[in-house]
């Protein structure tokens, strides 16, 4: 029988997320042959989302429906996780590395006393060992890691390993696995939701960032008109952020969310090291401020040195021009 | 109560990267707390000021982070342990690193442990869970706000912008996200005092380990620059020209358009 990896799968609003499907790609990166098996906890909707990673390449999905897992906590998803680890005996476990990859893949593997390489942008087989990349000093560096012992264990950046192609003549089982969770000492009163609606961030393929040269909430409007016509999502600096020009979910960067689109546009940020260790990773960065030193012009592929309630809105303009 | 900070010590943020052989030269390079760990030794601080008791500072790490730890004392931290692997150990992962913790931490009886979400170097961001796994307690990462009342802990938790409110109990480890609050920085008669506050200095055989059972379970076999990015093009004239050659170049060149 060929060896298991698992995909835990991480959903927000009921819809998975891109991340889970690019991390069934990563899994069949690690052991082509493998069996990628699917886990998905929640309290709803888990049938479909199995199909829908199955349509992405799983072979088969575990799901473990409980209200106690309603919204991810830790110890909820970890009792459940840990479950499906100790009846399927995978070699290898992959997850998005997002706020609750993050969260709950460190506690799997010091239960497990295993290995974790956490935040992989690439995957290689070299031999018989599976080779990771990661960047790390904020980005100014990338590692090659490999597991020296035991469980092949990885989260993977959002928006760097493709997913397969959508298949639905792909078949495979979603099976509900009963788990007892206990009751939870650490609960969630309530929840603010800031996040705004339209394209996930960390999944853009087009970001347009302001930073605090965008003045203030109304400087936004420009950033969203461009990011309209280019069908992208809009993020910020922590600058922005902190000037309440614009809320924290859209912070980029160290603190914030690490996007990694096809086009970053930065528009009043100066580029501090923070910041790039948010969006370096990007395929192509343009950046537009007024002042020629600043540092986001040292990773801009291009840059327009100008006023940006100028240039944004010509911006705007040729692009609708050019999709018309 | 009895609180605890994991620090860590990092090359300083504008720090430039320079690798040899697959290794990151660190010959007079600066280091400082990672930025993080100093929202943990603030919060601390402010904790334990408000409810008593003391805070102890522990790192892993080599005779140089002495000067983090003698910061940390200096804004106020009591007291200060070095766990000194330098003679012992050559390798090390998180599972090292959290291993060596959860020793350290077997007869402590803290109430609270506070620790940065991510450090700014190898960025794993895995000690502080792997750690509270360890020890069998209540962990919330990225935290924006931390009351404690009594054996309660009321929390916000940042989970990409949107907010938690979290109740779980003591004892507890956090991890600590910018927003938390502002670090101070140590005044003179702080620096002064810090000087004299207790720095126990242990290694691993004081923690009862060896050197198998530190074995790490992953392995870096090479660090590399990115590769050099050609100086990016800065155009030139009347801005709406500037603009025309920028989607041109976006859509025929870049290809991203
Ligand atoms: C622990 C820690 C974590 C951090 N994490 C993050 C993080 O996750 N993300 C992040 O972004 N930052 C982070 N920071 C903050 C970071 O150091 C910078 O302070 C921040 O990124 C600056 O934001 P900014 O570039 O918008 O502002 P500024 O540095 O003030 O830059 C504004 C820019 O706008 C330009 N400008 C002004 N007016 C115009 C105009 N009309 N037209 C064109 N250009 C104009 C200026 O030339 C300037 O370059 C962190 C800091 C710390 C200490
Ligand atoms: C014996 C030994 C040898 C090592 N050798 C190497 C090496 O050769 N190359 C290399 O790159 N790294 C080495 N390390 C470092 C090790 O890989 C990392 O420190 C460890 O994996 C933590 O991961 P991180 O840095 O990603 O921290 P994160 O998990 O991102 O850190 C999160 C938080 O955990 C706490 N924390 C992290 N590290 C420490 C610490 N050392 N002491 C106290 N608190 C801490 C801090 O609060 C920090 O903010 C070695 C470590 C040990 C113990």
């Amino acid at each position: 029988m060929s060896e298991k990896i698992l995909v835990i799968g991480e959903s927000r609003d009921g819809v998975l997320r891109n991340v889970t499907f690019e991390a069934i790609a990563a899994a069949k990166k690690i052991k082509s042959d493998a069996e990628v098996v699917g886990v998905l906890c929640g309290n709803e909707n888990l049938e479909s989302q199995g199909q829908e990673m199955v349509y992405y390449g799983a072979d088969r999905v575990v799901t473990v429906k409980d209200d106690k897992l309603a919204s991810y906590t830790s110890e909820g998803y970890g009792q459940a996780v840990l479950a499906v680890i100790e009846g399927e005996n995978p070699y290898g476990i992959v997850m998005g590395h997002t706020a609750i990859g993050k969260d709950l893949t460190p506690k799997i593997a010091s239960k497990l006393e295993s290995g974790l390489i956490s935040d992989a942008v690439d995957i290689d087989v070299d031999g018989d060992e599976v080779v990771f990349t990661r960047p790390i000093y904020s980005g100014k560096a990338f590692e090659k890691k490999v597991v020296a012992e035991g469980l092949v264990f990885a989260t993977i950046r959002p928006n760097n390993i493709p997913s397969l192609e959508r298949d639905e003549t792909r078949t495979g089982d979603v099976q509900e696995k009963i788990v007892e969770i206990s009751d939870l000492r650490t609960v969630i009163k309530e929840v603010l939701r800031k996040a705004t609606d339209g394209v996930d961030l960390s999944e853009a393929k087009v970001v347009i960032a302001g930073g605090r040269g965008v003045k203030s909430a109304d400087g936004f409007k420009p950033l969203y008109e461009l990011a309209e016509v280019l069908g992208g999502a809009v993020g910020a600096s922590r600058g922005a952020c902190d000037a309440d020009y614009c809320d924290y979910s859209l912070q980029i960067g160290q603190t914030g969310k690490v996007v990694t689109p096809d086009l970053y546009i930065a528009v009043g940020i100066s580029g501090a090291i923070q910041h790039l260790a948010g969006m370096s990773n990007s395929k192509v960065i343009v950046a537009i401020n007024k002042d020629p030193e600043a540092n986001i012009f040292n990773v801009a592929d291009y840059g327009i040195v100008g006023d940006l309630f100028e240039i944004v809105p010509i911006l705007t303009e040729e692009i609708k021009k050019l999709k018309a | 109560m009895n609180i605890y900070v994991l620090l860590k010590k990092t090359f300083d943020t504008e720090e430039k990267i320079v690798v040899t052989n697959g290794r990151i030269e660190d010959d007079g390079a600066e280091f400082i707390i990672n930025p993080y760990d100093e929202y943990a030794v603030e919060e601390a601080i402010k904790q334990r000021d408000e409810h008593g008791g003391e805070v102890t500072v522990v790192t892993i790490g080599d005779e140089d982070s002495e000067k983090q730890l003698r910061t940390a004392l200096a804004m106020g931290a009591d007291k200060a342990v070095l766990i000194n692997t330098e003679e012992d150990l050559e390798d090390g992962d998180a599972f090292t690193t959290t291993k060596i913790l959860e020793a350290f931490f077997e007869d402590k009886e803290a109430d609270l442990i506070l620790a940065g979400n991510v450090a700014i170097d190898e960025a794993s961001g895995q000690v502080g869970p792997r750690l509270a796994e360890r020890l069998g307690i209540n962990y919330v990462t990225t935290i924006t706000s931390l009351e404690i009342d009594g054996d309660t802990a009321k929390i916000d938790k940042d989970v990409e912008g949107d907010v938690e409110k979290i109740e779980t109990s003591l004892p507890l480890l956090v991890t600590c996200q910018q927003g938390l609050n502002e670090p101070r920085y140590p005044s003179l008669p702080g620096i002064m005092k810090a000087k004299k506050k207790p720095l126990e200095e242990l290694e691993i055989d004081d923690l009862d380990l060896d050197e198998d059972e530190l074995e790490p379970k992953t392995k870096t076999v090479d660090i590399f620059l990115p590769p050099e990015k050609e100086a990016g093009r800065v155009l030139e004239g009347e801005l709406e020209d500037q603009v025309k050659e920028l989607v041109s170049l976006l859509r025929n060149e870049a290809k991203v358009l």
